[in-house]
């Protein structure tokens, strides 16, 4: 008699990974791992202007260089390469818009400026050679003439009457904007007892993965087939855009993305399509790998938020109301549509009980990068600004900043809560899962709050400058429209998973496997997930958004279900038996309690097609399944975070002493991995929150264009971060999953900012712009001994 | 110049990197480049086992050194070094990209302290960047690694 050990499921556990026994080797595959034979590298020359017509661009001094193969300039490809049309703006429906009071304005780019340059770093001519030395020096010998034109550095100029239109055809900079709402905030702000005003402004920063992107193709001519292979999470999308913009039939592009060196963001950018033209025009493969001043200037730059927001509320620091007005610096062209001020409004509430609000967002056009979405995706600027005015309400009115997000939080049985709004997706927003008090509470005491406010006091009266901060959010994760797999299994009893979405660092091949195993019956060791290539699978959206696990892991699993019933139906038929009554035990089928088995080969031979196949009636033959998840919406994650600074008031300096998290992301495939996502999130948003910044001068000159100028934090900056659980298990899965990639980047900005702050609290003192550097932590401090003089002074 | 334990030679023009010669010309694809100008440490190696910056090195300098890279921890068809098996075990990667220069870092560091403690790891790895992890594992994944090697030691 065979047995069937009943297993502990693969999902939940702390699996080491599959991708780490290539990846510690170091061989794992980047893009630019891999020559293709004959391969020529290009140099792309950018706009070292923020703002100026191009007068003039000769390429004959770089045609001339030793090594050059061919340069083009923006007015080469005029007509034979299409602009980029922005995907984003086609997912926002017109009923969403309506029910919004919003406006989206087309933005398209060019692969190349071909009059005027938007901003510096803008590709205006590309150069190919036999080596990238030789196409880097070329590009000194073009000969290129500028007439400056005024740039427009921030939203605000941008908005000003007489300021330039940098997209005439516009009319004016306000790319996109609406409103959201619910109730009579007029009149709850005119009969409120108390009401505060601040202004919120998050600098800009970017994504800074690792890797850099890079672009490599490669064309058959004979068969009129473009292969592509680049650094970005959405090969699907990029094979829809080269293919339209290269006037392609789908099915003839090939996207394949290898191993990716991080991504914490999305994009598209002019290499995806120029470097493909490229391969195509020279007929020989051509490689582009962005360098390090390059991504600092042109790639995946973020937040730039300013928000105008006030509160109304009780004497008991009960809120009220709220209104915000915010602006969006997108830089030149709006690539993303409303998907990063929209989920900045959309989260902006968080976990609070705020049902008279009035939202208004505005994408305003600069001459700066265009921005993108990256981790967190207008939830960091939104928990910022929500977070600090909770703190202020809290000194207001003399509560410690715990209570009033006490008083202020969704109970937890209000949940599922409908929101007053809808998602981005266009349905209804609601709160479908999670209990917030609990997780603050649960935070609250692993942080061991009350000892360490204690403690505090004792460090105050010693001089040393110790603030506590705290900080909580929300997480629409899962984003659809959709996400596929396919599942199939070998007459071995190996299983191979193809999903179209991309990890960049995730360790999806180890969790979709875990869901997989646990689905089909099968040992985790079996199973192999393939993605990364628009050949494998017909659809795909990729890695963002924080949706691959619910997505993808929900495909995995209901594919993974009907791939087991249909073994076990075909076994059923070899066996004489009822399928109900089999159990797939390694490398056969057994029928439960007895002794009669079948093996993987003989009913994967039963299952292939032919004549002899012996299917049950009606049954597709093969041993493979094919699901897409369509998620109705988005599923709410949430997480709560405290931490603990230390403040040199000598320098200004900042040093976080703790940190802390408390996240609910539902079923925890992987507690390991989703740990290692927390606590990466974190060291993102204390980056944030202390040091990173793209920062331009008054002329939209980049003054961060290296890691000298560009602080990426290090092990020395970041602490160890503690990291706690909640499962509120999501409805809106079969597997009740909810996703945890961005929450870690998302409350370390308002937490650590309202910890500076908390730790010259009986000065009053404000921090309400990150990051923090030393310099603007002694600003803060002098404005408050100003504030208090004048109010002194006043008395 | 050899390069894990091999004898290799090559021509090199005098300005091309270091660690464009050990990925283009020997097909050494492990190390990797993060930013070129000596800051992220994807591209760290060891130079007579010293940690360095093969991005700020041209090739033609390590002309009769002897280099190890990532490939050289462990032979590719044999078990990994603890110090890879210690990243894995402990989920000190996600993407893997700044990996390699972090091995290399480690070993450096561990063949000096064998039992460094948290703050002197940390110090030591700040020349390396890791934009996935926050360093909490990859600080456990080197006190896991000096275990095993000083488990290894002891076994000896």
């Amino acid at each position: 008699m065979t047995t069937v050990e009943t297993r502990e499921p693969f999902v939940g556990r702390r699996l080491r990974r599959k991708e780490d026994a290539r990846l510690v080797r170091g061989a794992g595959w980047f893009v630019p791992d891999r020559k293709l034979p004959g391969m020529l590298h290009a140099a792309i020359l950018r706009s070292p202007f923020a703002h100026a017509r191009i007068e003039r661009l000769d390429v004959s001094g770089a045609l001339a260089c030793e090594g050059v193969v061919a340069a083009f300039t923006g007015s080469d490809l005029a007509g034979r390469v299409g602009r980029f049309q922005e995907s984003a703006r086609k997912e926002v429906t017109p009923q969403l818009l309506e029910a919004i009071d919003g406006t989206v304005k087309p933005t398209p780019f060019p692969v190349l400026a071909d009059e005027v340059a938007l901003w510096v770093g803008a590709p205006v001519a590309v150069v190919v050679a036999s080596d990238r030395y030789a196409a880097e020096d070329a590009l000194e010998a073009i000969e290129a003439s500028y007439e400056p034109l005024e740039p427009v550095a921030g939203p605000e100029a941008a908005l000003r009457d007489g300021a330039p239109v940098l997209h005439p055809e516009l009319g004016d900079n306000v790319a996109a904007r609406f409103r959201v709402g619910s109730g009579d905030v007029e009149a709850a702000f005119a009969s409120a007892p108390r009401t505060l005003r601040r202004r919120f402004a998050f600098g800009r920063h970017s994504a800074n993965s690792m890797e850099t992107r890079s672009v490599q193709a490669s064309y058959d001519e004979g068969r009129g087939e473009l292969t592509v292979w680049l650094t970005n999470a959405r090969p699907h999308l990029i094979r829809t855009h080269v293919s339209e913009m290269l006037g392609l039939p789908l099915e003839s592009v090939r996207v394949v993305v290898p191993d990716m060196g991080g991504s914490f963001g999305t994009g598209v950018y002019s290499e995806d399509a120029l470097i493909p033209f490229l391969a195509m025009e020279l007929r020989r493969p051509v490689r582009w790998v962005e360098d390090r001043q390059e991504n600092l200037a042109i790639t995946r730059h973020a937040r730039d938020q300013v928000h105008d927001l006030e509160l109304a509320y009780d004497d008991d620091g009960r809120i009220l109301a709220l209104r915000d007005r915010f602006l969006v610096d997108v830089g030149a062209y709006n690539a993303y549509a409303i998907t990063v001020s929209y989920n900045a409004a959309a989260h902006l509430r968080g976990q609070y009980a705020i049902d008279c609000f009035s939202i208004e967002g505005l994408n305003v056009l600069t001459t700066k990068a265009p921005v993108s979405p990256v981790r967190g995706a207008g939830r960091p600027e939104a928990v910022f600004a929500l977070d600090r005015a909770l703190d202020l309400v809290a000194a207001d009115c003399g509560l410690d900043p715990a209570d009033v997000r006490r008083r202020n939080m969704i109970p937890a049985e209000e949940i599922p809560r409908p929101m007053g709004m809808p998602y981005r997706d266009g349905a209804e927003m609601v709160y479908d899962s999670g209990d917030f008090p609990a997780q603050l509470e649960q935070a609250l005491e692993a942080f061991d709050y009350d000892g360490w406010r204690e403690q505090q006091t004792l460090w105050r009266a010693q001089g040393r400058r110790v603030g506590i901060g705290i900080s909580s959010y929300v997480e629409g994760s899962g984003f659809g429209p959709h996400e596929g797999a396919v599942v199939r299994l070998d007459p071995a009893g190996n299983v191979r998973v193809v999903t179209g979405a991309k990890p960049h660092g995730q360790g999806l091949e180890t969790t979709l496997a875990q869901i997989c195993a646990d689905e089909l019956g099968v040992d985790v060791e079996r199973v192999t997930v393939a993605s990364g290539d628009t050949g494998l699978i017909q659809y795909g959206i990729g890695t963002f958004a924080s949706r691959s696990a619910v997505t993808a892991g929900s495909a995995v699993g209901i594919a993974a279900r009907r791939l087991r019933e249909k073994v076990l139906a075909v076994a059923g038929v070899l066996l004489d038996a009822d399928p109900d009554e089999l159990d797939l035990a390694g490398d056969e089928v057994v029928v439960r309690g007895e002794a009669r088995a079948v093996s993987l080969a003989e009913v994967a031979h039963a299952a292939a097609p032919g004549p002899r196949n012996r299917l049950p009636a009606g049954m597709e033959p093969g041993l493979e399944a094919q699901y897409y998840f369509q998620p109705p919406t988005v599923t709410f994650a949430s997480g709560t975070h405290l931490a603990a600074v230390e403040v040199d008031e000598e320098t200004g300096f900042v040093e976080v002493l703790r940190y802390l998290t408390v996240d609910d992301c539902g079923r925890m495939l992987n507690p390991m991995v989703v740990e290692g996502q927390i606590q990466g999130g974190v060291a993102h948003g204390i980056g944030t929150a202390l040091y990173e910044e793209s920062l331009y001068d008054e002329d939209c000159q980049l003054l961060s264009g290296t890691y000298m100028d560009y602080l990426l934090p290090s092990a020395v900056e970041v602490p160890p971060i503690e990291v706690g659980h909640q499962q509120c298990l999501s409805e809106l899965n079969p597997f009740g999953i909810k996703g945890c990639g961005e929450g870690g980047a998302v409350s370390p900005p308002a937490a650590i900012a309202n910890a500076v702050a908390d730790a010259f609290r009986p000065e009053r003192v404000e921090l309400n712009r990150v990051p923090i550097r030393p310099e603007a932590v002694l600003e803060a401090v002098r404005a408050a001994r100003a504030r208090d003089q004048e109010e002194g002074g006043a008395r | 110049m050899r390069v894990n334990g091999e004898e290799r030679r090559g021509v090199a023009q005098p300005r091309v990197t270091l660690a464009d010669f050990l990925r283009d010309e020997l097909g050494l694809t492990g190390t990797h480049l993060g930013c070129e100008h000596g800051v992220c440490g994807a591209c760290t190696i060891l130079v007579d086992g010293r940690s360095a910056r093969s991005c700020l090195m041209l090739a033609v300098q390590a002309e009769g050194h002897e280099l190890t890279t990532v490939e050289g921890l462990a032979p590719a068809d044999g078990p990994l070094h603890p110090i890879q098996e210690a990243f894995s075990a402990k989920h000190g990667l996600q993407c893997g990209f700044c990996t390699p220069g972090f091995l290399m870092s480690v070993h450096e560091l561990l063949a000096e302290v064998p039992d460094p403690d948290e703050a002197e790891i940390r110090r030591r790895l700040s020349g390396n960047i890791c934009r996935c992890t926050g360093y909490h594992n990859i600080v456990e994944s080197v006190r896991y690694a000096a275990e095993l090697l000083r488990g290894a030691g002891a076994a000896v």
